[in-house]
């Protein structure tokens, strides 16, 4: 019977233990991220912080950015959040975040002081947690999020390579950058490469184009269903893809070709051009210091509009709603945006400060990044977005064009089929 | 002791044995059961990981049922375990019987055949990506397998072996039969030495052939671990999914979709975790319906 009492007793302390208390504030802060290049900043920042306020930061990181994502989506099904996270997803899905009560809003802090801590920052970064005045998501307007760095994703040329080919300036046009690298070919150099097995980055390609052939109220009417994807211009933005294939200007493979390994055949000079995001930088820096590189626009193929690069808000973070501490994990924030950390974090990191402050302190090729600021966009501030297997098909039919299986107009007759699937559904 | 003491001892006993049980049984029903049950109730759900949920009863089933990329996924882990089950298995059966042998520095083959098993999916991927790079450097292959087929005198078979959609899925097949014939090999060679020698000796004193023997010894007593080898490389192939994402990433269009990519592109990329359930649901269902025939068979077979 002494057995019986021991092991209810032990059963009885288990079911206790599990029953959490809950959280009372305290000095100490919980911040999970997944930026392996910045973590050893961002241990070093928190010690400063806690000598300068006797504030512990603990910094976690938990990488690749995938798992990230699940561990952050379980953790806010099992209510078990940090005082400050990222969210790496759709604005959707932010907002979900939002509605679900998980995440703080900051608009009162961004406008406290006249709005000082706001307008230390770019504007283009903010948007990226900002949601406006009658927002699709149904969110209460409101900024949401502290931008840590602000990125963009744009063409990178080798001046050595193209020197090789008797190339003095970067092209200006899409028939300058097609005509570049037939001259790179003649030589040898093969002449563009990028990380087009990770979808996000063809699609990011076909988005500048599709901006600039159509304009963007095209792009958002044929999200509403208003304009079909077998439109002449759609069937153009594709089309870029089957001229990139016939001219031979792509590395073999690209279709399944991680951006890590892209980054590798660019630093290790395989490839005179390269579309890759200003994170670059500090990896190409690794690979090879005495890599010799400038920044250009993706080269525009119309006149009828301005090309738009994706870009915006880096890496953000937000604030647990249901943190005990959520003033100190403000105070945090707004002392990591500064100008001071964000100099540290650029110089550290060669990432694009969020603080405009900061941006004197950058590197000369950051600095060319930093130049075309003005001209990026993204899906996380657009007033709608296509729905994801819309998205699934048009990347997919993008590698289908690369690879030679179909031609833009069977693409575009696909990811039609795609839309009008979804529209009957109403999504 | 009367009949009323009997039945206190007795239930005293049993709650005793209920009470070592709960913990383990607690522990089963938290991590199998719940989430399997879990799994089951979400796909009956519209829902995307974060907010409410929407009860849309068969309709993600229904979908399923129409969604070709699904069911070519399905044929495309079918075809790579077709490979693992054929040659995969019949080179370690082989390989199996030659190390039966007195054969020297058998040890050392042993060891040598089990390194790929042992090495994590995302290495071999890495490894294959490099010897199957399709790319040229001033004029030379980088990747391994073309520099070789180009140096030994064959250039028209330099190929981009992922990214031609005729060769991509054959060479993932390939890759993960060469990274998981080791354990068959193990499995196969520990079965193979358990069978007592004196049935071969009376075989021989028979004049029984070396195929005959094989047939008829080998065979027959080698049953039971076939049948264990072939349903855990069906399980292990249907399910294989980290070695393509570190091959071709996203994958090649959709010749290279396997389902638990096709899951997992539907929770991450999509963010239709119940759809994704729905998925997983029915993909558990035709694993148990094959690993059930599969068992089915091998009875009738040891019967024969």
């Amino acid at each position: 019977m002494r057995k019986l009492i021991v092991l209810c007793s032990c059963l009885i302390f288990i079911v206790l233990a599990g029953c959490s208390q809950p959280p009372k504030p305290s000095n100490k802060i919980l911040l999970w991220h997944w930026m392996t290049d910045r973590n050893d900043t961002f241990q070093r920042l928190a010690q400063q912080y806690k000598q300068e306020t006797g504030i512990e930061v603990i910094v976690q990181l938990f990488a690749p950015s995938d798992s990230y994502s699940q561990k952050i989506i379980a953790a806010a099904q099992a209510n078990v959040l940090p005082d400050i996270y990222g969210i790496l997803d759709k604005k959707s899905i932010v907002a979900d975040f939002i509605k679900a009560g998980l995440v703080t809003d900051l608009t009162d802090a961004m406008d406290a002081d006249a709005g000082s801590w706001k307008n230390s920052l770019f504007d283009r970064a903010l948007a990226d947690k900002r949601f406006e005045v009658g927002n699709i998501y149904g969110v209460k307007p409101g900024i949401y999020g502290v931008p840590i760095d602000v990125t963009n994703v744009q063409m990178l040329y080798n001046k050595k390579l193209l020197a090789k080919a008797g190339i003095t300036t970067a092209p200006g046009t899409w028939e300058e950058f097609i005509k570049d690298a037939q001259a790179l070919k003649r030589v040898g150099i093969t002449p563009f490469v990028s990380g087009w097995g990770e979808l996000w980055l063809a699609d990011c390609f076909a988005s500048n184009y599709a901006f600039n052939i159509m304009g963007e109220e095209k792009i958002f009417a044929t999200f509403r269903g208003q304009v079909k994807y077998t439109d002449p211009d759609w069937i153009r933005v594709l089309s870029v893809f089957a001229d990139l294939r016939d001219k031979g200007v792509l590395m073999d493979g690209i279709v399944t070709k991680g951006n890590k390994y892209a980054e590798q055949d660019f630093a290790l000079e395989r490839a005179a051009f390269a579309f890759n995001g200003s994170w670059c930088v500090n990896v190409y820096h690794d690979m090879n210091p005495g890599l010799d590189y400038g920044v250009i626009p993706p080269p525009p193929i119309s006149t009828a509009y301005p090309l738009k690069i994706w870009g915006g808000a880096g890496s953000s973070f937000v604030v647990n709603a249901g943190s005990p501490n959520k003033d100190k994990a403000i105070a945090f924030l707004k002392w990591l945006t500064a100008k001071g950390q964000q100099v540290v974090l650029a110089q550290e990191t060669n990432n694009l400060p969020s603080n405009k402050g900061a941006l004197l302190a950058i590197s000369p090729i950051l600095k060319e990044f930093a130049g075309n600021m003005d001209t990026t966009t993204h899906p996380t501030i657009w007033p709608l977005n296509e729905d994801p297997l819309v998205i699934e098909a048009f990347d997919k039919g993008i590698q289908a064009i690369i690879i030679g299986e179909k031609t833009p107009q069977q693409v575009a007759q696909d990811v039609q089929v795609v839309k009008d699937r979804q529209m009957a559904r109403g999504k | 002791m009367n009949s009323k003491a009997k039945a206190a001892a007795i239930f005293k006993d049993n709650l005793q044995n209920f009470f070592f049980v709960l913990p383990a049984f607690a522990i089963f029903c938290t991590f199998y059961i719940y989430p399997f049950l879990n799994m089951i109730f979400l796909s009956f759900h519209e829902w995307r990981g974060i907010g409410p949920m929407h009860f849309i009863g068969l309709q993600n089933y229904q979908e399923l049922m129409s969604d070709n990329l699904w069911w070519d996924s399905m044929g495309h882990a079918g075809y790579i375990t077709l490979i693992a089950l054929t040659f995969q298995n019949a080179l370690a059966f082989a390989l199996a019987l030659a190390c039966d042998r007195e054969i020297r520095m058998k040890r050392f083959y042993r060891v040598v055949f089990f390194i790929p098993p042992v090495l994590s999916e995302v290495v071999v991927g890495l490894i294959w990506n490099w010897i199957l790079n399709p790319e040229m450097q001033n004029g030379q292959h980088i990747g391994l397998l073309n520099h070789l087929l180009y140096t030994s005198g064959f250039p028209q078979l330099v190929h981009n072996w992922l990214g031609d959609p005729k060769t991509a899925l054959t060479t993932i097949a390939i890759v993960n039969s060469w990274k998981g014939f080791g354990w068959g090999f193990i499995m196969l060679l520990a079965g193979l030495q358990t069978i007592d020698k004196q049935l071969y000796e009376a075989a021989k004193v028979d004049g029984a052939s070396s195929w005959k023997i094989f047939t008829n010894v080998t065979m027959p007593m080698m049953m039971p671990v076939i049948l264990v080898v072939v349903i855990l490389t069906i399980l292990g192939c249907m399910q294989v999914f980290v070695l393509i994402l570190t091959m071709v990433n996203e994958g090649l269009v959709n010749h290279t979709d396997v389902p638990v990519l096709r899951i997992l592109s539907a929770m991450t990329g999509t963010n239709r975790f119940g759809y994704a359930c729905a998925e997983a649901v029915n993909f558990g269902v035709i694993l148990v319906c094959i690993s059930f025939m599969t068992k089915k068979l091998s009875d009738k077979a040891k019967q024969v």
